[in-house]
């Protein structure tokens, strides 16, 4: 501003201009350096991917249609048999849904606990909050496929090995959303739990809870979304469920193909029905809290 | 208040700590219900019977120690002596390890005692304290041996093939070969096999020493060792990492692009075409709907196994995804931003450049970051089975069922990938958006 009363305003508008001019060309000059390097990891990336694939990707692109087309056409023309076909696979659903259920159950569960034990003003033992985070941190970067493969060495092939391993995950990944919340749940009711001589679990469940509880559930309900999604994608290598059914399915190849389609129509139809509930619920959730 | 008032009141507040508790002991039943339904429909009580417990002490013990080897043919009489029993762990010929010794009689002790001898004409003799000296003798296809008919549980025979289990080492038998397995602590071999010169030389003479190996230098040969280290794959390892990285990025940036101005067209406020905003939607829902799994079956028939394919079913699953968090993200815009720039007579497209974009950016850039790193989790598993990346490896690792020290290896690894994956997005979110508290 004093150098704005002594040089005059028109020169000081002239600087300030050109200030602001070379500010947005620099920045300019930044995104588009910005730009470069990710179009060209981009590029690259393409590149690298389609050199280490099988088939080249200009090659395959015509084909993408062929498989979808040869399996709808059969499945099209054994229509008749669809309605026995998607009976038979019933139960596998039935299968993949519950392995979803009981991880999102024992996941929130447990992700509840590790979320409570490692927030900051909860924690029953405030020494250990960084080692229930790390906790959490490990159990949510561990894919769900490296425990379900190698509780599949231990156990056998079947559903409770894909359970177990999508229950880690899931308690793990909810820890970090559930303490997010927790972080900003209203200590007040807390201390007044704790200045009637309330225990810890008291002040959990009857001062913490019933803030936090409608969130909780709206996450909990998000992941058991993702997690059938999961289930299905564990049963491919061999932990029961729907996607079992659909590679081998699959490796008998054409012929039985309507086999594929309706567990495709099956698994579709899941996903989309739990998708439609569940954001329902949550947005009803999330809305009743402003009220 | 009247005497009525206060006994609504009350009625009212009972009925609704009846229902209350109702709930509250409801929800538990229902949960330790249908938990009990699980129970039998999972046959958690047959899993203990199926369950291999075998294994899971092989597993838990091999990940973080290695065996060596020592083999006899019993046909050419050869004696082999390998690390893991892998030709790539051999010993060198004429080297073997420090615990074997003589050369008519081969001794190998395992220590604590427990001596191992083979002898001439395919006779092994087993010496384990507190326990009689165990002979036997290979013939053809058969085993016979002075063992006794009640044996103790660690000891298994028959005629075909004994099986000796000690704490210091595994001993089979059989016609064809005897074998002795030493479990040692660690993971052998990871720095340098054993053909390499610089196996079982400290760090510190490979930095300052003499020159091992004269035609190279001792770093870069070091390095191009261990870089090239037959057992551990190093080279490979590094490059699948890349790629299961590599399709997590094309995946989720790709569904970026591709999902944002079709977002536009699914948003209320940008698209007045009902039928044009119900389509794409629809759109949207059927690509998430199917699937990563059922779009990687489907485009692996097309593209064949291979990062590539990997990426492109993350990009189409995500393209519904983004598709439909930045429609709503695209709702949500203030129209007053919009309005201040198209009264300075911006265009249609500079009104979005301009009006929109800075709005949204924010929400888009944290959801792109997000799921960047859950894209490498499921570029992991979707690497399983299109044939691709660390998850490949893995598989394959424990479909051999015997490298677990390899498998812990990936395990740690894909943790930290994962986790490194995480921090990357978090310090690009702060970077880029600026941190929210």
């Amino acid at each position: 501003m004093s150098d704005a009363t002594m040089t005059g305003p028109a020169q000081s508008v002239e600087t300030i201009q050109s200030s602001y001019l070379a500010q947005v060309q620099r920045r300019r000059l930044y995104s588009g350096l910005a730009l470069l390097v990710f179009v060209v990891l981009m590029a690259s990336g393409f590149h690298i991917a389609d050199d280490r694939n099988a088939g080249g990707f200009w090659d395959g692109l015509h084909q993408i249609g062929d498989y979808p087309a040869d399996v709808l056409s059969e499945a099209w023309e054994k229509r008749t048999e669809l309605p026995g076909l998607i009976g038979k696979y019933y139960p596998a659903l039935i299968e993949t849904i519950n392995i979803a259920a009981v991880a999102t159950l024992i996941g929130a569960v447990g992700g509840l606990f590790l979320s409570l034990l490692g927030t900051r003003g909860l924690a029953k033992w405030p020494r250990l909050i960084p080692l229930f985070r790390r906790i959490s941190d490990v159990m949510r970067a561990v894919p769900e496929i490296v425990i379900a493969l190698v509780l599949i060495f231990v156990l056998g092939g079947g559903p409770v090995p894909a359970m177990i391993a999508i229950a880690i995950h899931t308690a793990g990944a909810l820890a970090k959303m559930f303490s997010e919340v927790a972080e900003n749940a209203d200590l007040k009711s807390v201390e007044g739990l704790a200045s009637t001589g309330a225990t810890w679990s008291q002040r959990m469940l009857l001062g913490v809870l019933p803030q936090v509880a409608p969130n909780y559930l709206s996450y909990t309900l998000l992941r058991f979304e993702i997690n059938i999604r999961a289930s299905a994608i564990l049963g491919f290598v061999g932990a029961g469920g729907l996607g079992y059914e659909l590679r081998n399915a699959m490796a008998w190849g054409p012929g039985r193909f309507d086999e594929a389609a309706a567990i495709f129509i099956l698994l579709f139809g899941t996903i989309v029905f739990f998708d439609q509930v569940s954001s329902r619920y949550r947005n009803r959730l999330t809305e009743g809290q402003g009220q | 208040m009247s005497a009525v008032d206060i006994n609504m009141t009350k009625q009212y507040a009972d009925d609704l700590f009846k229902r209350k508790r109702l709930i509250a002991f409801a929800i538990p039943t229902v949960i330790l219900v249908y938990l009990t339904y699980i129970f039998f429909a999972f046959d958690v009580s047959g899993l203990a019977a199926r369950a291999n417990w075998q294994n899971a002490v092989t597993l838990a013990s091999d990940s973080w120690s290695h065996k060596i080897h020592v083999t006899r043919d019993n046909r050419s009489g050869e004696i082999s002596y390998a690390v893991e029993g892998e030709r790539k762990g051999e010993y060198p010929q004429g080297e073997r390890p420090d615990w074997v010794s003589g050369e008519e009689i081969i001794t190998i002790d395992l220590g604590a005692g427990h001596i191992v001898r083979y002898l001439p004409e395919n006779r092994t003799e087993v010496e384990i304290p507190g326990y009689p000296l165990i002979e036997v003798q290979a013939e053809g296809r058969t085993v016979t041996s002075n063992l006794p008919a009640d044996l103790p549980d660690w000891i298994s025979a028959s005629s075909r093939r004994i099986g000796i289990t000690t704490p210091e080492g595994r001993i089979t038998l059989t016609g064809a070969r005897t074998e002795v397995f030493n479990y040692f602590p660690g993971w052998e071999l990871f720095w340098f096999t054993l053909d390499s010169p610089y196996h079982g030389v400290g760090l510190g003479q490979i930095l300052f020493g003499e020159q091992i190996d004269p035609t190279r230098s001792n770093i870069a040969g070091a390095v191009f060792d261990w870089w090239n280290n037959k057992m551990w794959r190093h080279k490979d390892v590094a490059w699948a990492i890349c790629e299961t990285i590599l399709m997590a990025f094309l995946g989720t940036m790709g569904a970026a692009m591709i999902a944002l101005p079709l977002a536009f067209l699914a948003a209320k406020r940008f698209s007045p075409i009902m039928l044009l905003r119900g389509a794409t939607r629809r759109l949207f829902d059927f690509v998430r709907g199917v699937d990563a799994l059922i779009w990687t079956v489907v485009l692996a028939r097309a593209f064949g196994p291979g990062p590539l394919t990997g990426a492109l079913a993350i990009l189409i699953t995500d393209t519904g995804t983004f598709g439909k968090t930045f429609s709503e993200a695209l709702e949500n815009v203030d129209q007053k931003q919009i309005e201040g720039v198209s009264s300075t007579g911006a265009k249609p497209l500079q009104r979005y450049r301009f009006g929109v974009i800075p709005q949204v950016v924010p929400v888009l850039l944290s959801q792109v970051l997000y799921f960047l790193e859950s894209n490498t989790r499921s570029a992991t598993i979707i690497g399983a089975i299109t044939g691709g990346g660390i998850g490949l490896m893995l598989t394959q690792a424990i479909q051999t069922q015997q490298n677990w020290e390899e498998v812990a290896y990936y395990i740690v690894l894909i943790i930290l990938m994962v986790m490194f994956m995480d921090w990357l997005s978090g310090w690009l979110r702060a970077k880029l958006i600026g941190t929210k508290d």
